[in-house]
């Protein structure tokens, strides 16, 4: 009558074996989640804040380096029921404060953006003198340390637009990051030079592991600190700029915008760069950098707005030097070619002119820059003759004249090393096609672009570097902010390579002596003219109707073996020769010789208020 | 030699368990020690068993079994309480808990009864004896409010199975307690009673042509069932507090992970993150770093899954499976009835004891406090354990004498 049933007991209870053995399959082989959970569990990280790299000026001199600071970390898992009134008092907190900390933090771990086994910042941002009158009361709070990171500080309030901030992480950052090297709460590069070399700067994070029981009690290092990585401190930057020039700039542009570029033509090395108006960049670092941030973002002025490289202008009459060059080199004028001078009566009074002339070759045209002149020069470049129609005419041609001007460098962004940096415009036949809906187009349409005005865009960046280019006579490395990354090291290899222009340094050679002129008796004498040096330059004056002009001048010196380029814009300061030009020439003076001697000229300039 | 194994091998977790670097294994200060102590003092009563005359054991055995009803009867009146349990006597600076004892003083009590000249499964008076026999330990159990230790006793229902009682009970059992399961997890019982009633009808249905009686039959489960349904929140309301979160937390783990969730969700994960080859003898973090609560006792499996991996894990449980087995093969050989009852009685204790410790580490059962055969720490449970297996051996071992004498 019990047959079978020995069996039927037997089956249960291996039944009951093989869904163990499943379950644990399946749990401790298949399912990673318990071994994540059980690290949390057992083990605290604690991060190790790596130091950023510092960055020095050409001459070693310190510009940017770090401040050290102190967040109190809270491991809630680890905290015991504390005295609420001593916490208050140690860390210097209302109990209201004290409470909507804790309020905060437990509305993150809601969000899973922290939890209870892992620390998470409490209070932020503490300084040296905090941590004095803590340190010695921290012990009193299980839960709670002390985690050492460091803020930027400033050795130099000078180049704070190009050198760039640097605050936490932001949550859209953190989203886009594809290198999940960021974690919530690190610091990262948000502008300049700062972003653009934030992969040096940066370092790597180290990484410290305790192991806890379970009440929270730290059990000494996880493995004998094998696991354990140290930080690796950013690497330090050697910055092109000359820090004296870069201030004494600053100096120049307070109370005006617009922006000064100094170039080593040689190395395309940027000595300074200075953005007017810009800011103070201590207040963007350490507590109170939000409310900072959004004081200076909202000032009219837009002193986070890095003009050189970003603020786009007409050129201007200093476009004159690259027309003229690019006529010689297609042929179509010599130096010796003369144009008349008619005033007010050209292409139906729309371009004047200035000044006592009226029928220069080429030198002339440029030292009094002549408008007509240039008028006359592009309307021979751009109707060769090579087709019968005036409108195929023109597209040859101004095909032609693209290819020349922008292998100066203009029409795409330089590509220096700093963010968003802007490439200007120079207009291709394809943008007149679009630009007249289709409908046929030639010179008479376009001649605007002869003397720089018209559909020309350019940064001041691009300015400074064609000014190299002249001194080079006839090619540019690209400018760029970095001499060094680490010790002794090398600049980013696209920046030691010459870019060559199309034109033949022949015409480069009548250039510079057109630019000569124009400082000895040109629109540049009285203002540009040093005495101990020759100084080659143009002036410029963008028209900005219905405001007054920017002032534009690009200059370069010595004549032989330049030192240094430099370009200046000055927003609506009038005729190039007067603000833009006074302001090169000191940049060149002190670079060469240290000072000015000329104390008017250095008071003229910071007499003038443009704003 | 099964029994050596599993001895030495519970004694090394155990000591892995409690590691502490400064200490030695042999440290009596510690459970380790302890243990160890508690494993020489069972190789005595080993000799003790197997010198005891076998007749001894079947003549005495519902002498063993008052005396031991006597004790438990006197627990709640002079034990100490421990974990919220009063279980134990004490007895010098070490506790006894009587109702370890129970077990084998119950097996003994059930096989001395069913061997008996002239017992037949099928007679009522005879069933309800049988009844009364795991009724007064598991009474007496509850009265201590040790409710996984009572439940202990309900594995005989399985060991009468084999001895001729009708499946029907097995059956109703497993029947109710699905409903009591589907019941907790089924929010609407509307759904459950439209199944019920389904299932009734199609019941009917089919058999029509057959007798009334089978119809009644049917009728009557039906409202068994639907009876179990509305009792489920009556007697879950009844239930302790701790006691109805461990099985509300059983149906959804992810519950109360720092409370009543506790337990289960921290053995998971230390099980869970052993991994397949685990992480080394000692190495354990969960259990070394004291997650896992009680840890050398009743989830000393935490302990092996977590540091000896899945690989471990298996070898506990073919350990087991070796080991019941072979109990059921020397139940089946034994000649007498007496004899083979005991038998099937320390399988199915030891397959209990073995199935729930292991599914509630893995979050399969509800946390009741059921230690793991020769592996969790404690003195009673490994001589009550001991007592179970040996006096088998010692019965095996003259199974030839029996046929002889009779």
């Amino acid at each position: 009558m019990n047959e079978g049933r020995k069996e039927v007991i037997q089956i249960v209870f291996l039944l009951i074996g093989i869904i163990f053995l499943f379950k644990l399959f399946f749990i401790q082989v298949v399912d990673d989640r318990y071994k994540n959970l059980a690290d949390g569990n057992a083990i605290r990280k604690e991060i190790q804040y790596p130091v950023r790299g510092i960055i020095t000026d050409r001459n070693g001199k310190l510009i940017v380096y770090n401040n050290p600071e102190y967040d109190l970390m809270i491991v809630l898992h680890e905290v015991h029921a504390f005295d609420s009134t001593r916490f208050t008092k140690v860390f210097d907190l209302t109990p209201l404060a004290l409470r909507g900390l804790f309020k905060d933090f437990y509305k993150e771990i809601r969000n899973k953006k922290a939890n209870s086994l892992q620390p998470y910042p409490f209070l932020r941002q503490l300084s040296n003198f905090d941590l004095a009158k803590i340190q010695d009361h921290i012990d009193e709070f299980p839960g709670f340390y002390i985690q050492a990171r460091s803020t930027r500080a400033y050795a130099s309030k000078a180049a704070a637009n190009v050198l760039g901030y640097v605050s936490e992480i932001s949550k859209g950052q953190l989203d886009g990051d594809k290198t999940t090297i960021y974690r919530q709460g690190d610091y990262i590069g948000q502008s300049g030079v700062e972003k653009y070399y934030e992969e040096y700067l940066r370092g790597q994070r180290g990484v410290k592991f305790f192991m806890r029981n379970k009440d929270g009690v730290i059990k000494g290092s996880f493995e004998d600190g094998e696991a354990d990585t140290l930080s690796i401190p950013g690497q330090d930057l050697t910055s092109t700029l000359d820090l004296d020039l870069q201030e004494y700039g600053e100096y120049l542009m307070a109370g005006k915008a617009g922006s000064i570029i100094a170039i080593e033509p040689e190395t395309g090395e940027i000595l300074a760069m200075i953005s007017g108006p810009s800011y103070d960049p201590t207040l963007l670092t350490g507590k109170n950098y939000s409310s900072n941030f959004v004081q200076i973002n909202s000032d009219t002025l837009k002193p986070l707005f890095t003009r050189p490289i970003m603020a786009q202008y007409r050129p201007g009459s200093i476009f004159k030097i690259a027309q003229a060059m690019v006529a010689l080199q297609e042929g179509v004028i010599t130096p010796e070619t003369r144009i008349r001078c008619i005033r007010k009566g050209m292409a139906g009074g729309l371009i004047g002119c200035h000044g006592p002339h009226t029928n220069e070759d080429l030198r002339g045209a440029i030292t009094n820059s002549c408008n007509p002149y240039f008028h006359g020069v592009l309307r021979r470049m751009l109707n060769q003759g090579k087709s019968d129609s005036p409108f195929e005419d023109t597209r040859i041609g101004l095909a032609e004249w693209d290819k020349h001007i922008m292998s100066f460098g203009f029409g795409k962004p330089l590509g220096i090393d700093l963010p968003n940096e802007k490439g200007g415009l120079v207009p291709s036949p394809a943008y007149y096609d679009r630009a007249y809906g289709g409908r046929p187009w030639k010179f008479s349409n376009i001649y605007s672009i002869a003397i720089g005005e018209g559909e020309n865009l350019v940064v001041p960046l691009q300015m400074a570097n064609f000014a190299a280019t002249v001194a080079n006579r006839g090619y540019y490395i690209t400018p760029h902010m970095v001499k060094s990354i680490g010790k002794g090291g090398k600049p980013l290899p696209p920046y030691t390579a010459k870019h060559f222009t199309t034109i033949d340094s022949a015409n480069f050679r009548i250039a510079v002596d057109a630019m000569e002129r124009v400082v000895l008796e040109g629109t540049g004498k009285h203002r540009a003219q040093l005495k101990d040096v020759i100084v080659c330059g143009k002036t410029g004056s963008v028209q900005n109707e219905p405001h007054p002009d920017h002032s534009v001048f690009i200059a370069f010196a010595p004549k032989k073996n330049p030192k240094i380029a430099v370009s200046v814009y000055v927003e609506f300061s009038g005729q190039g020769a007067r603000a833009a030009a006074s302001i090169a020439s000191l940049m060149i003076e002190k670079y060469l010789y240290g000072g000015t001697k000329r104390p008017q000229i250095e008071e003229y300039v910071l007499r003038g208020k443009f704003l | 030699m099964l029994y050596g194994v599993m001895v030495l091998w519970g004694w090394l977790n155990i000591y892995s368990a409690t590691y502490d670097a400064n200490q030695s294994i042999f440290d009596l200060s510690i459970n380790s020690g302890r243990q160890m102590m508690f494993i020489i003092t069972s190789f005595v009563l080993i000799a003790a068993i197997l010198i005891i005359d076998m007749r001894f054991y079947e003549t005495f055995a519902y002498v063993i079994f008052g005396a031991v009803m006597f004790l438990l009867l006197l627990v709640p009146f002079i034990g100490k309480e421990v974990g919220g349990n009063r279980a134990w006597i004490g007895i010098g600076s070490f506790g006894v808990q009587p109702s370890e004892f129970a077990k084998f003083a119950t097996a003994l009590a059930a096989a001395k009864f069913i061997g008996s000249v002239g017992f037949k499964m099928d007679q009522l008076r005879n069933q309800t004896i049988l009844f009364g026999i795991i009724g007064a330990p598991i009474l007496l159990i509850l009265l201590q409010k040790d409710y996984g230790t009572a439940m202990v006793f309900l594995v005989f229902v399985l060991v009468y199975y084999r001895e001729g009682m009708s499946p029907f009970l097995l059956l109703v059992g497993l029947g109710v307690a699905i409903i009591f399961i589907l019941t907790l997890l089924v929010e609407n019982n509307w759904i459950l009673y439209g199944i019920i009633a389904f299932a009734w009808s199609l019941a009917i249905f089919f058999n029509r042509k057959k007798k009334f009686k089978r119809m009644a039959v049917i009728t009557i489960g039906a409202f068994v069932l639907v009876g179990t349904i509305f009792s489920v929140d009556v007697i879950f309301s009844k239930l302790e507090d701790h006691h109805q979160k461990r099985v509300m937390v059983l149906i959804n783990p992810e519950l109360d992970q720092l409370g009543a969730g506790y337990h289960v969700y921290q053995s998971k994960v230390a099980i869970g993150s052993g991994g397949f080859m685990g992480k080394g003898f000692l190495e354990g973090t969960q259990t070394k770093l004291k997650f896992v609560p009680e840890q050398y006792t009743d989830f000393i499996f935490c302990t092996i899954g977590e540091e000896q991996g899945w690989i471990g894990s298996i070898l506990i449980i073919v350990l087991f499976m070796a080991l019941l087995l072979r109990i059921v093969f020397l139940a089946e050989r034994q000649k007498n009835r007496f004899a083979r009852v005991y038998g099937y009685s320390v399988a199915c204790i030891f397959f209990f004891h073995f199935a729930t410790n292991i599914a509630m580490t893995i979050g399969l059962f509800p946390v009741i406090g059921i230690p793991l055969p020769f592996f969790s720490y404690g003195g009673s449970s490994l001589w009550a354990f001991t007592i179970l297996l040996f006096i088998l051996l010692k019965l095996d071992a003259h199974r030839m004498q029996v046929l002889q004498r009779i």
